[in-house]
């Protein structure tokens, strides 16, 4: 009886146990990485090739003051001041910034291609509307943020902060004016010390760039962005990487260098992806006219194509001709014996799905309200180049050149699905039911696909002892979506071979840069 | 969306169903002020079928066009083992399949969450003309198996390990009762298939902080030895989370909130004392993040008595 009387207690007791065994707290992979202390500073990095600069010199940066003039002291002590009392959140600060300027604004990035990723909600008679830029709050907001919107995005910060940290690199050794710290070795330094010059600021550089793009791709979160460039330019002064000129000045540098590939942005076309009712009954039409079966949106109501016109925005890598001859040879016909059994395929893989392939297809879904595929292959290139210890101008070069193969590949993919207008497996076969969202456009070849053999294989070249590591993700991302039941195995076979050439671009590119 | 909850739902509905248990004293579940008997056990399969069309996005209550009617069978089975009379330690493990009736989303179907709850009755004592009963009821609950939390709505639960703590009172006079409880139920985190998601924020991690819950449960009505009809009243809410934003779909750490109302019945079959045959319902008068579920159940329960005195008896025959 006495055991029995206890009992309760027991169980409450352990109940608690088992409570305090369980952490609520949830953190981020970056949360605790070290400060950016790279094992090279590239000094030289000045004379790499640029993507539009037409010279590192393009927008000339005014010689600094000497750190001898009472200015010069007057800056010194305001660091100074911001260390006297260092609160909580400015050690917060100053640690999440330290881990890498390129870094951080590619995480802040794919969080606003994240927050955007969102398909308009219909309206009462069955039409949707579309986001306006001139009014990016009204529903629906602006951007959609989905696959290619979110490609080019990624493309345009990270190439105009490749380009500006070129030109801030061309200055920081023409000027060569040491860090704060080995002017006053009073200072208090919160991050790790570099021979590299400090003027201009390359965290500045950075922030100042992407800031100045987020307003076109982003203009309904200005506030949130413009917090984000005062917090960061403050991190550096409180640690005492930089003096108020040092920020200054790269931040002005940044945000020129930024113009020119606004100027670029608004004339590429892509304004004009959506098209209209002429041209998707006209792409209809036209499969038609081949004697094939066209696509037809699976949602309800039908939903226009996702971009039907992507496929003429400007590449970054090669010209619109070589664009047009990466396009593949067509999928098999609608009404082949091959297409019943890729049909037949992608239903035995979905009929009673296996929990691994379930696994696979929403690791590498990156559907809705996620940074989407490109978004998913930063997120793997950045955990693998804060293992290398990049300078912040290789960072950025890294990652423009992933993401102008990325927006490339997206640009090749989306001219092939319009071309050919293929259906998905569920419009051929409505038993076919899909393990994640159906996205609104035409089958072949798949966006996933292309994305991935485009990532291996530049950062193959890049970190080439994870060549092999990141061909098997992207054959798993590809074929991820054959199990998910959204596409036929010829979609990815043919994406991953599509995504290789593309990627291929930014490897000869890589192997001239000078980087 | 909005499958949600699941895990909770069934608990709840549990104790909907379990309502029952007929034996020498009548039975239980982790909700209801009915005891079993020291060494009787009493256990038994159900079924349930819930279904929405409707569905609260945010506050903002609609339909979806792509996913149509929402549907979720659970098959699953209980039991209620006496300690003592004041001490009863029940579990209960479901099956369930999911389905949406428009769409190309694909249903998902599995052994949900093991739950086990320990209930102690230590008041029982005459209050004016009735009794008094108060109760306290410790609970666990696990996933079973690795089935998918992140597909809401459907997923076939939220994975997340939970604790619960119940406090409970019943009054009992003549044949009309009341009860009413307040339960606390912690949450622990849960890992999903990718590896960053949106809440309101970005998150790069594949950990979910889920939100704690709380729930109210009122129940009244008839209770004797051969029958029970009670109408209940059950309040949900998870304590944080976020709202699903405009056409986004559900996840596990919204904010779920529901007001059911339903009805349960409980007769005991007169020539076989054992067995008790189940049945009730309810449906969705309030929620958020949630879908305006309707949910009918039956099921049957058998007392077995496991007692010394049973088996003597037993010999004896």
């Amino acid at each position: 009886m006495k055991k029995i009387f206890f009992s309760p207690i027991t169980f409450l007791a352990a109940v608690a146990l088992l409570l305090t065994g369980c952490s609520k707290e949830v953190e981020n992979r970056t949360d605790d990485i070290p400060a950016l202390n790279p094992a090279n500073i590239d000094i030289n990095a000045g004379t790499w090739k640029p993507v539009l600069l037409t010279a590192p010199t393009e927008f000339p940066v005014a010689a600094p003051i000497a750190t001898t003039v009472p200015d010069y002291i007057a800056q010194i002590n305001e660091i100074k001041t911001w260390q006297a009392e260092l609160t909580g959140e400015e050690k917060r600060i100053v640690k999440y910034w330290s881990a890498g300027a390129v870094l951080r604004w590619n995480e802040i990035l794919r969080e606003l291609v994240a927050k955007h990723n969102l398909p308009p909600y219909q309206n009462a008679d069955g039409t949707y509307p579309f986001p306006n830029a001139n009014n990016p709050l009204a529903y629906p907001q602006f951007p959609f943020a989905n696959p290619p919107y979110a490609a080019r995005a990624y493309a345009y910060v990270s190439a105009a902060q490749y380009d500006a940290l070129v030109a801030a690199w061309h200055y920081k050794k023409l000027y060569n004016r040491p860090a704060p710290y080995k002017v006053d070795n009073t200072l208090q330094v919160l991050i790790p010390q570099s021979d590299l010059p400090s003027y201009p600021s390359e965290d500045a550089v950075v922030a100042g760039a992407a800031a100045e793009l987020m307003k076109l791709l982003f203009p309904g979160d200005q506030d949130f962005i413009q917090q984000k460039v005062e917090e960061h330019k403050r991190s550096r002064l409180i640690a005492g990487a930089n003096v108020r000129s040092d920020l200054e000045a790269g931040e002005l540098l940044g945000k020129q260098v930024a113009q020119k590939f606004v100027t670029r942005a608004r004339g590429d076309r892509a304004g004009a992806a959506a098209g209209n009712q002429t041209v998707w009954t006209q792409l209809e039409t036209d499969c038609i006219t081949r004697g094939e079966m066209p696509w037809i949106s699976l949602e309800s109501p039908k939903r226009p194509p996702m971009l039907p016109l992507f496929g003429k925005v400007k590449t970054f890598l090669f010209d619109s001709l070589t664009a047009v001859s990466l396009r593949p040879g067509p999928p098999p016909s609608t009404s082949s014996e091959q297409m019943k059994r890729e049909l037949e395929e992608v239903y035995s893989y979905t009929k009673n799905p296996k929990r691994e392939n379930i696994e696979k297809v929403h690791f590498w879904a990156d559907g809705i309200a996620t940074s989407t595929p490109p978004g998913h292959w930063n997120e793997i290139a950045a955990a693998d180049f804060i293992q290398k210890n990049f300078s912040e101008v290789r960072w950025a070069r890294n990652l423009a050149l992933l993401n102008m193969a990325e927006m490339d590949a997206a640009i090749v993919t989306w001219d092939t699905k319009f071309y050919y207008f293929n259906p998905r497996p569920s419009q051929l076969d409505p038993s076919i039911k899909t393990l994640t969202g159906m996205p609104n456009f035409p089958s072949y070849i798949s966006g996933h696909s292309t994305f991935s053999g485009a990532a291996a294989a530049i950062l193959g070249y890049i970190i080439p002892e994870r060549k092999p590591a990141y061909e098997a993700m992207a054959m798993e991302a590809a074929l991820s979506r054959l199990y998910g039941g959204i596409h036929y195995r010829a979609d990815c076979e043919v994406g991953l071979t599509v995504g290789k050439n593309v990627g291929n671009y930014a490897v000869q590119r890589a192997m001239t840069d000078g980087g | 969306m909005k499958n949600y909850i699941l895990k909770y739902r069934e608990k709840f509905l549990f104790s909907a169903l379990l309502l029952v248990c007929s034996t020498p004293s009548n039975a239980q579940t982790d909700i209801d002020a009915i005891m079993m008997e020291k060494n009787a056990f009493c256990v038994g399969p159900m079924y349930s079928y819930s279904s929405w069309k409707n569905y609260w996005e945010g506050t903002l209550k609609r339909e979806n066009l792509n996913i149509g009617k929402v549907s979720t069978q659970m098959f699953g089975l209980m039991g209620n083992y006496g300690i003592t009379r004041k001490l009863n330690a029940l579990f209960s493990v479901p099956y369930v399949k999911t389905k949406a009736s428009a769409g190309t989303l694909h249903g998902l179907d599995g052994i949900q969450d093991l739950s086990l709850f320990l209930k102690w009755r230590p008041v029982q004592k005459k209050v004016g003309d009735g009794k008094l009963s108060l109760f306290a009821i410790g609970g666990v609950s696990f996933p079973l198996s690795d089935y998918v939390a992140d597909f809401l709505p459907l997923s076939i639960g939220l994975r997340s390990k939970a604790a619960s703590a119940r406090l409970m009172a019943d009054y009992q006079k003549g044949d009309l009762f009341a009860t009413l409880s307040g339960t606390y139920v912690f949450r622990d985190k849960i890992k999903i298939d990718r590896t960053s998601y949106y809440t309101t924020e970005m998150h790069y991690t594949n950990e979910v902080e889920m939100p704690d819950g709380m729930n109210w449960n009122f129940r009244a009505g008839f209770r004797n030895h051969r029958w029970i009809a009670e109408a209940v009243a059950n309040q949900w809410n998870t304590l944080g989370g976020f709202d699903i934003t405009r056409n986004n779909m559900p996840f596990p750490s919204n904010k779920m909130n529901a007001t059911t109302v339903g009805v349960n019945i409980k007769y005991v079959i007169p020539s076989l004392p054992e067995l008790s045959i189940v049945g009730g319902g309810n449906t969705t008068v309030a929620g958020r993040n949630m879908g305006q579920s309707t949910t009918v159940y039956g099921s049957f329960f058998y007392v077995l008595d496991f007692s010394p005195k049973a088996k003597t008896a037993a010999k004896t025959n």
